[in-house]
């Protein structure tokens, strides 16, 4: 439904622009209906410019971005209101999406103005009330509040209830749950998980790797805007093969095993295999930064599972083109 | 015993009346032990960390006593604590990151905090060169500004920083949570290391964060509106927790290897009561489903077995 095909992004820094960061580097993949994908990745990995490209947020330098079979940078003026009407996005912090001052149900009213003015106001309460139960609010207890008097786990439900109203293919979530309640994120996550039955399409951001695990259908993990491992979720998490991956995995605090058990798990090298599998499967192949817009970036190692070159000391490289 | 707190009562002022944030927390931390803290937000878990090393405006101390090593701590005097903070007791606090003075490199800074405490800098330099190549940073951030430092690098000076005196009892509050995971994992394990080297006697981790505990600590305090709800050894916690609010987060965190296709986990229903006009009788009761008549009354918090200790009517049996 939405495919990323070599999307990169380059921000001009320095004085005067003079120099070249590269955020996001040849970065595919697709996001099919009814489908979570997450995109993990630590600190300035480019994963939040990912989703604010597919989001229309920041322009894309290269490649490009197609949503059902239509470029999304060549939408322009009033197609841009449509545009969101199938794709939305829910952010990190609950309390800075709203507007203090007005009362936390004007997102609907903003909705109803913009994309559905001539709907009966009974026909509106219904529908905004059916969104809420698929987010599993009760209306009357929080409709007619202010943003203070709701929940961070509240909030996060009523702007995923703004988007259902619409007719939503692509949601992305960003990190939407790192400031919830570990009692209460769990049913945030459910919810979404609960959304791909609708057939709707999840780009679910996060830096927690438990968190993608749980809800995924497929992984991508960044590396400092290079994809360096991707495929489906059993197949990344139950055989990792990255160096960095692997360094992620052992990383994750796990409530039944101590780091020291899940290190040496993973410390046994992959049988049969020695060096960088991209390089293995592409020898002629350049590095992240140097390669050319035809050449591969990624290696199949087995069915729905890529992995990306091994290179992992070229950080300054990668940086700066 | 290294910490004693006994029924230790601390509230905020506000407008509408005091907010019960710690009412009544008795508990000790051994030599050597790391303690972790867990719970919601707005339980208390930080009121009660930050009330062992200074009470702020608006805290108002209500009763109670904390001993350290044998010496009662005047916690309700701020100027009685001095000498107490720093060499006895010391803090990590939440936003390590901004907790060193930016206007200052970091040697200069370090001379200036141990001249406040008659203490020559030539004294501590030796010892804390150790330190800096212990957690694994350069000798030469002492000749750099704090904003030089990454996230990760900045936390582990504050760390190097906090235990110079060789406290007694470190209080992290929070120090993994703003980190990458890899990142994460070295400041964890540098707090383990700082105890094994004898840096510190004793630590109290506040986390939300239960997994990171799982991986270093010896026991966890669970606390929930203010009240403790269960303490015990952490493979205790984790692996048979006898506090319905206890098994409920712990059953609710997600991990590697839980998938929502294969095994759906639910949260935790509703949300903590208000501290202002807490419930009577178990504050859990309401989110409780295994709540009962008995639930009215407070649950004590009562010893099941050797060190484990539970706040439950259920588990303490109805003639506790």
């Amino acid at each position: 439904m939405l495919s990323l095909n070599r999307v990169s992004k380059v921000y001009k820094v320095g004085t005067f622009g003079g120099k070249d960061l590269v955020a996001v580097r040849d970065v595919s993949f697709d996001i099919n209906e009814g489908e979570v994908v997450s995109l993990i990745g630590e600190s300035g990995s480019g994963k939040t410019t990912v989703g604010k490209m597919v989001l229309k947020l920041i322009e894309i330098t290269r490649g490009s971005i197609v949503l059902d079979g239509v470029d999304v940078a060549g939408v322009k003026g009033s197609a841009v209101k449509q545009y969101y009407r199938h794709v939305q996005g829910v952010f990190q912090d609950p309390f800075s999406s709203y507007n203090p001052i007005f009362k936390a149900d004007r997102v609907f009213s903003l909705i109803r103005s913009e994309y559905f003015p001539e709907m009966p106001r009974t026909e509106w309460h219904d529908k905004v009330e059916a969104a809420l139960r698929a987010v599993t609010l009760e209306p009357d207890q929080v409709l007619n509040k202010y943003p203070h008097q709701l929940s961070g786990g509240q909030l996060q439900r009523l702007l995923v209830a703004r988007a259902l109203l619409l007719e939503l293919k692509i949601l992305v979530a960003d990190e939407i749950i790192s400031m919830l309640d570990a009692s209460t994120r769990i049913d945030v996550l459910n919810l979404l998980a609960d959304l791909k039955s609708r057939g709707m399409g999840i780009l679910f951001i996060t830096h927690d790797l438990s968190l993608g695990n749980y809800i995924s259908e497929k992984t991508v993990i960044l590396r400092r805007g290079v994809v360096v491992e991707m495929g489906a979720t059993e197949k990344v998490y139950g055989n990792p093969t990255h160096p960095y991956t692997r360094m992620l995995i052992s990383s994750v605090p796990q409530l039944h095993k101590k780091w020291a058990q899940i290190e040496s798990e993973l410390a046994a090298p992959i049988a049969g295999r020695g060096g960088c599998l991209f390089h293995e499967a592409y020898p002629l192949a350049g590095r992240a930064d140097t390669r050319t817009a035809d050449e591969p970036t990624l290696a199949k190692i087995e069915d729905d599972h890529f992995v990306g070159c091994f290179e992992l000391e070229s950080e300054k490289a990668s940086r700066v083109a | 015993m290294s910490l004693q707190v006994s029924d230790l009562k601390v509230y905020y002022r506000t407008l509408g009346g005091d907010v019960k944030a710690l009412d009544g927390a008795t508990f000790s931390i051994a030599d050597g032990e790391i303690m972790g803290l867990a719970g919601e937000s707005g339980c208390g878990k930080s009121t009660l960390g930050n009330s062992l090393i200074r009470l702020d405006g608006r805290m108002k101390y209500v009763g109670g006593s904390v001993t350290l090593d044998g010496a009662e701590m005047p916690i309700w005097d701020k100027t009685d604590m001095i000498p107490f903070r720093f060499r006895e007791v010391s803090v990590v606090p939440q936003y390590a990151m901004s907790a060193m003075n930016p206007t200052r490199k970091i040697g200069l800074m370090i001379s200036e905090l141990v001249k406040s405490r008659g203490m020559a800098y030539s004294d501590i330099k030796v010892e804390l060169e150790r330190r800096i190549d212990i957690v694994g940073l350069q000798v030469d951030v002492l000749k750099r500004y704090p904003i030089e430092l990454s996230g990760g690098m900045k936390q582990r000076m504050v760390m190097v920083i906090s235990t110079l005196l060789n406290p007694s009892l470190l209080i992290a509050d929070e120090i993994t949570s703003a980190l990458d995971v890899s990142t994460q994992r070295a400041v964890a394990e540098t707090l383990v290391s700082f105890r094994d080297h004898g840096f510190v006697k004793s630590m109290m981790v506040i986390t939300h964060d239960v997994s990171i505990l799982y991986q270093i600590a010896n026991s966890i305090l669970i606390m929930y509106a203010g009240k403790l709800a269960e303490k015990a050894p952490t493979e205790t916690i984790i692996g048979r927790p006898l506090h319905p609010y206890t098994q409920m987060l712990v059953g609710s965190l997600p991990e590697v290897g839980v998938r929502y296709a294969d095994k759906k986990l639910s949260g935790i229903p509703g949300s903590p009561p208000s501290l202002l006009k807490p419930p009577m009788g178990c504050r859990f009761r309401a989110r409780c489903p295994l709540a009962f008549a008995k639930c009215v009354e407070e649950p004590p918090f009562v010893e099941v077995e050797p060190d484990h200790s539970v706040a439950c009517w259920k588990v303490a049996g109805p003639n506790a």
